[in-house]
Formats: C-alpha cells, structure tokens, sequence
C-alpha cells in the first residue's frame, strides 16, 4: 500500500472517534452488512463519520491491509479496530458495544 | 466459485479441531460460516475472527467467497 493511500487512512480514522469505512454513505448505504452498522450505530444514537470505498480502490483494497480485514465494512473506535458487521451485531446484541463506546467516548 | 467442503476443509486445516458448520445465504458466494474451536479460548472477537479468515485469504481476494457472515464461538 502507498504512503498516500496510508496517510489518508490514517488522517479518516482520526477525523472522528466513531469511524466507518463502508459501501455507500450513511443515508444509501450500497450492501446489506454496512447497512447493519449504519443501523446498529444509529440505534445508539452515536455520532459517527462514514467514508464511501467505493469512491477510492486503493483505499478500499489499502484498508484490508491496515487492520489486517479482508472485508468492508469497517469500524474504528478512538482509532482502534473494532470489527465488521457480524463483530459488531455481536457486540450490539450482548450489550457490549453500547458499554464500550460509553467509556472510551467518556476517557 | 467454492463448494461448502473447500470451505469446511479449508478452516479445518488452519484451526484442526474446529467444528464448522457452512451454509449458503444468497447463490454459492455469500456464506454464513459457524465456527467452534478451542482454539478460540482466550481471543478477542477480532483475533478469532481473523484466524478464520487467514484461512480464506485468496478465496475472499478473489471473491469466489463474495459475502462472509461469521460466527465464532469456544466449545463450551
């Protein structure tokens, strides 16, 4: 992956604690597993940025490489990997994830 | 293109003793992937569910697996 590429990663997972890479944008979401995220974040009620992968191939294949996923989408909390869609229904639906966006938001 | 055996097989060599259970969600290329390992105990989330998919890299590259639901869990 070229450095340009890895700086703008760098600089979107930054630009918000809550950070989606994902196919399409919040409001037309374009596959069924970023749409669950959209959801799931939403029902929470958490702020978060989104950016589109489909708009820059080098991203979307360099993000795979930087959090060592092969899928999209993506969430990063406080610039940490969290997980896909299935990690992220997972966590919704122990309660977990509601626990730990609370406390990293709040530290 | 890829058959639920390659899928099975596949995982099982990565992690042997793995039960892993496949089905098809949509066509032959979106899957949901269930599976119980002991080698499970003690990771993360992410770390179990990268462990399964070291074991499909070229399949997801390739996108002969093009959707993957996946759940991981220890025996208990």
């Amino acid at each position: 992956m070229d450095n340009l590429t890895k700086d703008k990663i760098q600089k979107l997972i930054e630009s918000n604690p809550v950070m989606v890479f994902m196919k399409g944008t919040k409001l037309m979401p374009q596959c069924g597993f970023s749409n669950n995220v959209v959801q799931i974040l939403n029902s929470l009620g958490v702020e978060f940025g989104t950016f589109d992968v489909l708009s820059d191939f080098a991203l979307r294949e360099g993000i795979k490489e930087y959090s060592d996923w092969p899928t999209i989408p993506q969430v990063y909390l406080k610039g940490e990997f969290l997980g896909g869609s299935d990690i992220l229904i997972e966590m919704y639906n122990s309660g977990s994830l509601k626990e730990k966006i609370e406390i990293e938001l709040a530290s | 293109m890829i058959t639920k055996a390659e899928v099975i097989n596949l995982i099982t060599k990565k992690i042997p003793s793995s039960q892993v259970f496949v089905e098809n969600l949509k066509g032959n290329d979106h899957l949901q992937v269930t599976v119980i390992a002991p080698e499970f105990n003690g990771l993360s989330l992410v770390k179990q569910h990268q462990l399964v998919y070291s074991a499909l890299k070229e399949e997801l590259a390739s996108e002969a697996i093009h959707a993957l639901a996946l759940k991981t869990e220890t025996p208990n």
